[in-house]
């Protein structure tokens, strides 16, 4: 039961990441817009050394976060065009297995994002990136955190005519928790804010074991039936 | 359950109706013992909300407003919780029933929350000295409205019942797994703020204070329930006459291909070849 | 023996609109049937609904053994079909050989398979490695027919499959729905391509109105077909 599910997920997965490979609208496009967001805030902050280095942790997960989308919304329109949802649901393959290749294929953008993101904040903020190892895990964990979501309703949206506008209500607002704990995380990573980051870290974890789990078991129904 | 009584269209009343069809409105004995008692808690809430119960020492008069707030939010809560149900009897059943009892406990919720937070934010102006503070409860409050706006957004896009119970359903499961979360997320992020979590009331409340407060809490629920009834009669009715047009669409469609001219030819074309 | 496609009475929905109305068809595994009737007649929506997507909503609907009532079967149904539709399913940022590879294997198919289609379509040379958005339509459809051909499906469902192809491709399709029948695969095909389509089927089968209206299995354009079919499945093209 498990290794169809794990080895469909591989192809979906690597599919995904080929398809990323061969177009990279990622790359050249979606890394340079979250690098434009940091950009912007330092525009509308007033390039405030003081204020920047005490709000990097936030901006750095807002910018995540709407890049986030786009990658989101890529993931699925490449589903969208031509009958391709059609021939995925008619391969066979695990819904399941869809979910998790997606989610992971996701991800794996996500964090190559994440990592532009961190080498921009140091650069462009002057953030002294400590902590390391509570950085990588927060990034691990909001990361899975928010691919799970983010395929349930990219799946949910795609198709829709009003999917550009639908996506950003209906996600942003399930990933509040995920936008304050990682904020929190960071900071204590970085030293801003005296918090225990590795409590922050667990709520994350939380956030993405259920959703994970929810998207193991709602994703055939969204696949099927829209 | 309570509502099970209300699967099949109240039977028509008057015989002034215009068809012996689905009546032509949503009452039926039940539901009229059920708005009579809201309408009488309300009245009742009216006189000891604002007349009988005493105003704070603290807060003055601006304390009336819990009567409402309070009530309000844990009907927003019941009523997703109730939407989370229904959603999870869709996934598993397919059952219409508990769909629709999924979109109108939403739209209570809904307009629970609104309610909770606009009071929350008239009552905070003379406690906190600001329409808005970032109080655990209120944010929190405010990102379930949001959450649930979503799904209701997802419902009314125009689409095949199936699909849109079925987006629906899983919309409503992910919002409400969300409540929780949220809900640690918050107040945690807040406890981080000691100056931010003010107290509205004394934990001691005066008994007559009490009282109204449960009071209000009972009105709501009656409310909740009256609301209920009739909003889910009229989703009910109105997947009725989806329903009805079935077996003449079918015969609709058969006929198409009755008009015998246009298919004979062809065949006779095919036998020729 | 079970009938590879065994439908009586079965109604279909899209939305609320009937598209079929209780279609009674019984298809012997092995059998290639012309499926004929005008526009909007109910002919995709029958191939859809044998390849599991869509439920049928009442009457019975079996399709390989497979009850399409309930989805855990119709999910099961898919793995042993396949579908060519109007539109191809092709991811337009990969390649050919990448398309192929991910539906075939997809479907089950190994690396063998998957070359071997590419070859049997004659894709294998330069264009497996452009990418399917450089493809001219003709090439995009035989694409999709390569990834039908990966999978190796029991029941081929192939709703115009003629459109877009030259007349060496449409060679080609016949020679591999011929292949398929003699291979033991039964094949639904939808076509106006009257002249084609006929030699290919021994059975036509009218739709209308979203009921069958005729099912001529010993028609007049059947005897000529059947004694052609050998010479085909021999490998000598038409």
């Amino acid at each position: 039961m498990s290794v169809p599910l794990l080895a469909d997920s591989r192809l979906v997965a690597g599919k995904d990441l080929r398809l990323e490979w061969r177009s990279r609208v990622t790359t050249n496009q979606v890394a340079p817009f979250a690098i434009l967001v940091l950009v912007l805030f330092g525009f509308a902050l007033d390039a405030d050394a003081a204020l920047l280095d005490r709000a990097t942790a936030g901006l750095y997960w807002i910018a995540v976060l709407f890049s986030g989308l786009l990658a989101i919304q890529r993931s699925f329109a490449i589903e969208a065009v031509d009958g391709t949802r059609d021939a995925l649901r008619l391969s066979g393959l695990d819904p399941g297995g869809i979910f998790l290749g997606k989610s992971a294929a996701v991800a794996a953008q996500l964090l190559t994002l994440e990592v532009v993101l961190l080498g921009g904040v140091a650069i462009l903020y002057g953030t002294d990136l400590a902590g390391v190892g509570l950085l990588a895990a927060t990034c691990l964990a909001a990361t899975v955190g928010i691919a799970a979501v983010g395929c349930l309703y990219g799946a949910l949206a795609a198709g829709l005519r009003v999917r550009e506008t639908l996506l950003p209500l209906l996600l942003l607002p399930v990933l509040a928790p995920v936008l304050i704990a990682a904020t929190r995380a960071f900071e204590a990573a970085l030293g801003t804010v005296g918090v225990n980051g590795w409590a922050w870290v667990t709520l994350l974890a939380v956030f993405a074991t259920t959703y994970t789990a929810l998207g193991l078991a709602c994703f055939g129904s969204l696949l099927e039936d829209s | 359950m309570t509502l099970s009584a209300t699967t099949r269209p109240p039977a028509a009343t008057g015989d002034a109706g215009p068809a012996p069809g689905p009546p032509a409105h949503t009452g039926s004995s039940g539901s009229r013992v059920l708005g009579t008692l809201t309408i009488v808690g309300v009245v009742a809430l009216v006189a000891f909300g604002l007349v009988i119960s005493p105003a704070d020492v603290n807060q003055g008069d601006a304390v009336r407003l819990m009567y409402i707030h309070v009530p309000a939010a844990i009907i927003a809560y019941l009523a997703f919780f109730v939407t989370a149900v229904g959603s999870v009897m869709w996934l598993v059943r397919k059952s219409t029933w508990w769909d629709l009892v999924a979109a109108s406990s939403a739209e209570i919720g809904v307009l629970g929350t609104g309610i909770c937070l606009v009071t929350g934010m008239v009552w905070g102006r003379p406690t906190w000295g600001a329409y808005w503070i970032w109080d655990a409860r209120l944010t929190t409050t405010a990102l379930l409205f949001l959450l649930f706006c979503g799904y209701l957004a997802i419902r009314r896009i125009p689409a095949d019942p199936a699909v849109r119970n079925q987006r629906a359903a899983v919309a409503g499961l992910i919002a409400f797994v969300d409540v929780p979360i949220v809900h640690f997320a918050v107040s945690w992020w807040r406890s981080l703020h000691q100056d931010a979590t003010i107290s509205r009331l004394d934990p001691t409340i005066d008994g007559l204070m009490l009282f109204t407060l449960m009071l209000g809490m009972v009105v709501f629920l009656l409310g909740y329930l009256w609301l209920m009834v009739h909003r889910f009669r009229i989703a009910w009715m109105e997947d009725r006459i989806d329903d009805v047009g079935l077996d003449r669409a079918l015969d609709e469609r058969r006929a198409e291909g009755q008009p015998q001219p246009v298919a004979a030819a062809e065949t006779d074309t095919v036998g020729a070849l | 023996m079970e009938p590879a496609v065994d439908l009586r009475a079965a109604v279909t929905l899209l939305g609320r609109f009937p598209a079929l109305a209780g279609v009674d068809l019984r298809v012997d595994a092995g059998e290639v049937v012309l499926l004929r009737g005008p526009n909007g007649a109910g002919k995709s929506t029958l191939l859809r609904t044998c390849a599991g997507l869509l439920a049928a909503s009442s009457g019975r609907a079996h399709v390989l053994g497979h009850n399409l009532a309930d989805g855990r079967e119709r999910r099961a149904v898919r793995r042993r079909v396949a579908l060519l539709g109007h539109a191809t399913g092709l991811y337009d940022d990969l390649t050919v050989a990448d398309n192929v590879a991910f539906w075939g294997r997809a479907g089950g198919a190994d690396d063998a398979d998957v070359a071997a289609a590419l070859a049997a379509l004659g894709l294998d040379g330069r264009l497996a490695s452009v990418a399917v958005a450089r493809l001219s339509a003709g090439q995009r459809r035989r694409t999709a027919l390569a990834c039908v051909v990966a999978r190796r499906a029991e029941l081929w469902l192939l709703d115009e499959p003629h459109a877009g192809l030259d007349a060496a491709g449409r060679d080609l399709l016949d020679h591999l729905v011929r292949d398929a029948a003699a291979a033991g695969a039964t094949v639904l095909l939808a076509s106006h391509e009257l002249d084609r389509a006929a030699a290919l089927a021994a059975r036509h089968v009218t739709i209308a109105g979203g009921v069958v209206v005729e099912d001529s299995r010993t028609a007049a354009p059947a005897p000529p077909t059947i004694q052609s079919l050998p010479v085909a499945v021999a490998g000598s093209s038409v």
